[in-house]
This record gives structure tokens, C-alpha cells and sequence, in this order.
């Protein structure tokens, strides 16, 4: 008996695991062609309006200016960064990065709060309320900011709050508040929507076991309802960060002459001083802080999002 | 059992909108026992839970600890802390962390956090675990967490909701003994919710019953056992058979067919009550042979089942079912489906129970 088991036992075996190894093989490599195939109609849109058009710019911002305003493909040089370290261009880059940073600011303490009462309703509460916070996106971006150049005017509807609290007339429109109201309100969606993702992912148990705790309200949420929602705090403090950096609809309509932003002094260099390579220089300057900042994020253990 | 009271509930009402979830509630908790709020679920005994936690604020009604009224303080004002039914640990903190929070908040010097902590880690056997995660601990560990973190702040009294509940069996029974020994270390009150009735029976000094929002019995688990308030509390405590019947005198109780057996109750002559008998307590002959003197039931075996250590018998009486649980003797052999069969007991091992 053992001598006619034995040999039949040690022959299968291996083939066996080798067959199911190959097979296993091959379906792993079936699946990722599935994957590949389904991928590319989004690879195929990035490479051709994305990937070319950044490599178009690159190229762009070591060429050369002629005197005729056109851009020379040849005498390659960082002439155009070394113009980014210029008082008037470091004065923009600047100024941008602190309304940025106001703006994000500002979004983070108006959406946090109501992210939270969102995450805590019923969820019939819950969607209606999502619903509002979307509602704006259904009008025109461009169409709101003109809104806000009414509301601000001279005989707007802000102003005349202020004159009937008796602070007399203000206007705010071309001053840097009004840029600063319009991002905020512009970006504020982004900033509530991952939040009001990543508090409502939280067990409220948790929150209920600190105050168990011994801890205050403001102790629960120092120690835990904001250690827990910092990956939506990073995520929606991004989304709003990046396009205010870059942001040149809302500065063109609300603001002034006097204070221009990143994003339409990058437009003048390509439209009115017929500087492409400046223009080219800074936008990649500008998709630098941005990468910096999402890999940051990323760096962070962010899992939400 | 110190003679101090630790928890007194009195007249405690609680309504969610149209829903009654508490129903005027009287309860006192003395110090130093090991009290187990039974019911199904959806009967009250989470919310009574966290009334006395302050994570639910009564409706109506008084709630002392240790004398002092705390019905309308916030949780962090209440000398008692609980253990989630989830354990509720701290993702983003270590188990030292998780354990030192509420020493942490409460101020306590740093020296005698560490002191405390280290101490609580020992009591609940986790030393070497202190630098792991929550998340990255088995489920008894967890448990074990959420225990020391709040017996560190040694509160006047420990609430725990079903705080065995996410366990398998053996672990849980292992747990349930822990948690026994743990509270006698401590010498504090432990109030324990669960829907377990063994878990309730094993564990408790004194249990109290609660259905639809009502404290029905409070007694210790032989009392609950032995002598159920009602219906729904002899059901509920282990198994049982309700014989319908009405009283007919102090001590007798005409069934349903007609038949007449002894029970003692306090109820009025004519009133409804059921005999419940407990499937152990009652003893299957072949028809007739019944023990003299002894009460019985003549009925048909319909099914018997095997349980190893026991044998269940189901027996078929004219208006309902009923359930003998015996000893399993091998090679016994015992009446066959199908038999007429009499089934006994001994005359005061049935209790009298109302609606």
C-alpha cells in the first residue's frame, strides 16, 4: 500500500501548486489588463490636456522674450524665475499666499461648525442640508461673483446694513474684504463637504467616552473630534487653499487696481506685457506650492478622501 | 453589602419625543454590589444606564449618587464612569494614553498619572501592551482597555453596557468571572447592563427585570428565579412553562382543562394567573406512575431531544406544549414519542405568577 501511495502523492503535489501558482498568475495579470483598459479613456484625457500642456509651459518658462513680445524657442535660461525674486513680483506671491491662508482660514472656522451640526442631524436634515450647501454650484461661478459686486456697492445691500446699525455707509467692493468675502464664500463648499465626510465617519461613542472622561466640551473637541476629523480638516483646508492661490475670477470683479493676486498677474503677463515666459514661470511656481501642499497631505496619513 | 446607597433613582421618567423609554423608575443601588439591569433590548435599561452616566438627562424624576443630586449635571461632572458597549477606546491614543485621558483631564499631577496608569495596566493584565494602538488590540484586550481607563479615576460607582456583548462565548464567560473578582478588588459598585439572563444570573448580587420601559423585579437571582414578579419575568429568566389557570383558593389554581393543582399565591379567588414550572423541576413517567402525593399532568410525548448532558422531552397537553428537561442517563430507556406519558413535580417548585 505504501509503496504504491507514496509515488503518486509526491509527483502530484508540486504540479499541483505549480499549476494553480500559473493560474493565479494569469488572472492576476487579467485583472490588471481589465483595469488598464477601463483606466485609459481618463489616461488618455490627462496625457493630451494635461501632461502636454504642463510640458508646453515648462518648456515655455526657460525661453526667451524678444523685443517684439513674441517668445524665442532657443538661448535657453531662468531668467523668467529670476524674475519671480523681483520686489513687485515677491510683493504678489505674497499677498496671494496670505489671502489664501486668510481664506482657508476663514472657511475652516465658518465650515467646521457647521460640518459638525451637519454630521450630527438626522439624516432627512442631513441631505436637505447638503442640498443647500451644493445649491450655488447650480448658477454660474461668474454670475455669483457679480452678485457680490451689487451686494458690496456703493448702494448695496451691505452697505445699507451698515448705515441702518448707524456705522454709516461702507463700501467694500475693489478693496481686498470684498476679494476675501468672495473667495470665501466661493470656496466654502469645499471646505464643508470632506469635513462634514470625515466627522461623520466619527462614532459619536467617542466623544460621549470623553465626556465620560472628565473632559469639557471644548476638551472633547481639542483631544478628539479634531485630532479624529483632521484628514477632512487637511483635505477641505486644500481644496480651498489651492484654487484661492490661483484664483482670478473673484479678484478681477471684486477687487481693486491696487491689489493684484497671482492668478491675474499671471494672465497679464501672457495677454497684456506679452511676457509668456514670466507668466510660464510663475504658474509652475504656483503648481509647486500645490504639489507641495497635496503631498503634504498625503504625507499626513490622510485616509478620507 | 455596605449599608450607604450608591445610586438612588426616584420616580425617574424618560420620553424621546412620543417614545416612553423610562417609566417611573424607583431603584436603589447600594455601595459595593454587583447590580445587572436585565431586559430585552429596547426595554430601558441602556437609557436608565446612561441617565446615570448624564449622557441621557431625565424627563422627570430625582437621581442621587451617594446622596447628592446629579440629575441635570453633565457627564464630566458625575463621580462615575462607564465602559462602552463598543469600548469606545480612542483610535488615534495609545493604550497608556487611552487609560491616562481622564486623570489627564481631571489634572491629576503627572507623577501620579504614570503611578495610576501603570497600576491599572496591571489590574487588567495588559502590561507590555501599554505603547500599542486600540485598533491594533484583540477584542478581549479592548475590553480590558476600556476598563482600566475608567477604573483609573477610580469612580464612586462603574456603569458598563453590555460590555461583553462583541465577545465569543468562551471568552465571554472567561470575562464574565474577571469582572466578578475585579469588582470585589475594587470594592465599588458596578451597575451592568445586559439582555443575558444566564450572563445576569451569573454575575449579579441582585438583578433588576425591566420590560417596556418598566423596573418590573429587583431581587437577587435566586429571588428572580425562584419567585418571578410576573409572567414576563419568569419567561424571560431562564426557561419556563406557563400553565394558565385561575386562582380557585390561597392555595390551589384550577388550569385551563379543569385540572386542579397546588400553588401558593396572594392573588384574590378568580383571578387569571399562570403556574410556571420549570422544565428541571419536572419529572416525565409512563402514564400513572407519577410519585404518590406528587402534582401531575397527563399529556402525549410528541418529540425528544438530545442534548448530551440532557434530554429535553416535549410533551403535547390538550391546550399547549410542555417542556421536561432530565438528567441524559445512558441506557436509560425512557417512554418513546408517541407514549402517553405523566408528567410530575414536587409540590412547591411551581410559583403563582400574574399578567
Amino acid at each position: 500500500m505504501t509503496l504504491l501511495d507514496e509515488p503518486v502523492y509526491e509527483e502530484e503535489i508540486p504540479e499541483v501548486e505549480e499549476a494553480t501558482l500559473k493560474f493565479e498568475a494569469a488572472a492576476i495579470r487579467a485583472e490588471s489588463r481589465r483595469g488598464f483598459l477601463m483606466a485609459l479613456p481618463a489616461y488618455a484625457y490627462l496625457v493630451t490636456f494635461f501632461a502636454v500642456p504642463l510640458v508646453i509651459v515648462s518648456v515655455y518658462s526657460f525661453a526667451t522674450r524678444n523685443r517684439y513680445g513674441g517668445t524665442d524657442l532657443s538661448g535657453w535660461n531662468l531668467d523668467a524665475y529670476r524674475k519671480l525674486g523681483e520686489p513687485i513680483v515677491r510683493d504678489i506671491l505674497f499677498r496671494s499666499l496670505w489671502i489664501a491662508m486668510l481664506t482657508t482660514f476663514i472657511c475652516l472656522l465658518i465650515g467646521y461648525p457647521f460640518a459638525y451640526f451637519l454630521a450630527t442631524r438626522r439624516p432627512a436634515v442631513r441631505n436637505l442640508m447638503l442640498v443647500f450647501v451644493m445649491i450655488p454650484f447650480w448658477s454660474n461661478f461668474l454670475v455669483r461673483n457679480y452678485a457680490w459686486r451689487v451686494l458690496l456697492g456703493r448702494n448695496g445691500l451691505v452697505s445699507d446694513g451698515f448705515e441702518l446699525v448707524g456705522l454709516g455707509p461702507r463700501e467694500f467692493l475693489f478693496t481686498r474684504t470684498a476679494v476675501m468675502i468672495g473667495l470665501v464664500y466661493g470656496f466654502l463648499p469645499f471646505m464643508i463637504l470632506p469635513l462634514y465626510a470625515s466627522i461623520e465617519r466619527i462614532d459619536s461613542s467617542l466623544l460621549e467616552a470623553s465626556r465620560d472622561l472628565y473632559a469639557s466640551g471644548w476638551q472633547t473637541f481639542r483631544r478628539v473630534l479634531l485630532p479624529l476629523s483632521m484628514p477632512g480638516v487637511i483635505a477641505g483646508s486644500i481644496l480651498t487653499f489651492v484654487p484661492s492661490l490661483g484664483a482670478y475670477v473673484t479678484p478681477e470683479i471684486l477687487g481693486g487696481a491696487k491689489s493684484t493676486l497671482l492668478g491675474s498677474y499671471i494672465v497679464s503677463q501672457f495677454l497684456t506685457a506679452r511676457n509668456w515666459p514670466v507668466g510660464a514661470s510663475l504658474s509652475f511656481v504656483l503648481m509647486a506650492v500645490m504639489l507641495v501642499s497635496t503631498v503634504a497631505y498625503f504625507r499626513s496619513g490622510a485616509r478620507n478622501l | 453589602m455596605s449599608a450607604s446607597t450608591a445610586v438612588t433613582i426616584t420616580g425617574i421618567t424618560k420620553r424621546f419625543g412620543d417614545v416612553l423609554a423610562v417609566d417611573n423608575m424607583d431603584l436603589t443601588i447600594a455601595d459595593g454590589e454587583f447590580f445587572a439591569l436585565l431586559g430585552p433590548s429596547g426595554c430601558g435599561k441602556t437609557t436608565t444606564l446612561r441617565m446615570i452616566a448624564g449622557l441621557e438627562f431625565p424627563t422627570m424624576g430625582s437621581l442621587k449618587i451617594f446622596g447628592e443630586e446629579v440629575g441635570t449635571l453633565p457627564p464630566n461632572k458625575r463621580p462615575v464612569n462607564t465602559v462602552f458597549q463598543s469600548y469606545s477606546l480612542f483610535p488615534h491614543m495609545t493604550v497608556e494614553q487611552n487609560i491616562a485621558f481622564g486623570l489627564k483631564m481631571q489634572r491629576v499631577p503627572k507623577a501620579d498619572i504614570n503611578r495610576r496608569t501603570g497600576e491599572a495596566i496591571k489590574l487588567v493584565q495588559l502590561e507590555g501592551l501599554e505603547a500599542r494602538r486600540s485598533t491594533q488590540l484583540s477584542g478581549g484586550q479592548q475590553q480590558r482597555v476600556a476598563l482600566a481607563r475608567a477604573l483609573v479615576n477610580s469612580p464612586k460607582v462603574l456603569l458598563l453596557d453590555e460590555p461583553l456583548g462583541a465577545l465569543d462565548l468562551k471568552l465571554r464567560q472567561q470575562m464574565q468571572r474577571e469582572l466578578k473578582i475585579l469588582q470585589r478588588e475594587v470594592g465599588i459598585s458596578f451597575v451592568f447592563v445586559t439582555h443575558d439572563q444566564e450572563e445576569a444570573l451569573t454575575i449579579a448580587d441582585r438583578i433588576g427585570v425591566m420590560n417596556e420601559g418598566k423596573l418590573l423585579q429587583v431581587g437577587t437571582p435566586e429571588e428572580i428565579y425562584e419567585r418571578p414578579a410576573n409572567r414576563f419575568v419568569a419567561n424571560f429568566i431562564g426557561q419556563t412553562n406557563l400553565l394558565d389557570g385561575t386562582v380557585e383558593s390561597k392555595d390551589t389554581v384550577c388550569l385551563a382543562n379543569g385540572t386542579r393543582i397546588p400553588g401558593q399565591s396572594s392573588f384574590g379567588v378568580g383571578e387569571r394567573v399562570a403556574v410556571s414550572l420549570r422544565p428541571e423541576r419536572a419529572s416525565l413517567h409512563r402514564l400513572g406512575d407519577g410519585p404518590d402525593g406528587h402534582p401531575s399532568i397527563d399529556g402525549r410525548l410528541e418529540q425528544v431531544t438530545y442534548l448530551g448532558n440532557a434530554l429535553i422531552y416535549m410533551v403535547a397537553l390538550d391546550w399547549m406544549r410542555l417542556e421536561v428537561r432530565t438528567e441524559n442517563h445512558p441506557g436509560a430507556s425512557g417512554p418513546a414519542v408517541g407514549d402517553e406519558v405523566t408528567v410530575s413535580w414536587e409540590p412547591g417548585s411551581v410559583s403563582v405568577v400574574g399578567d
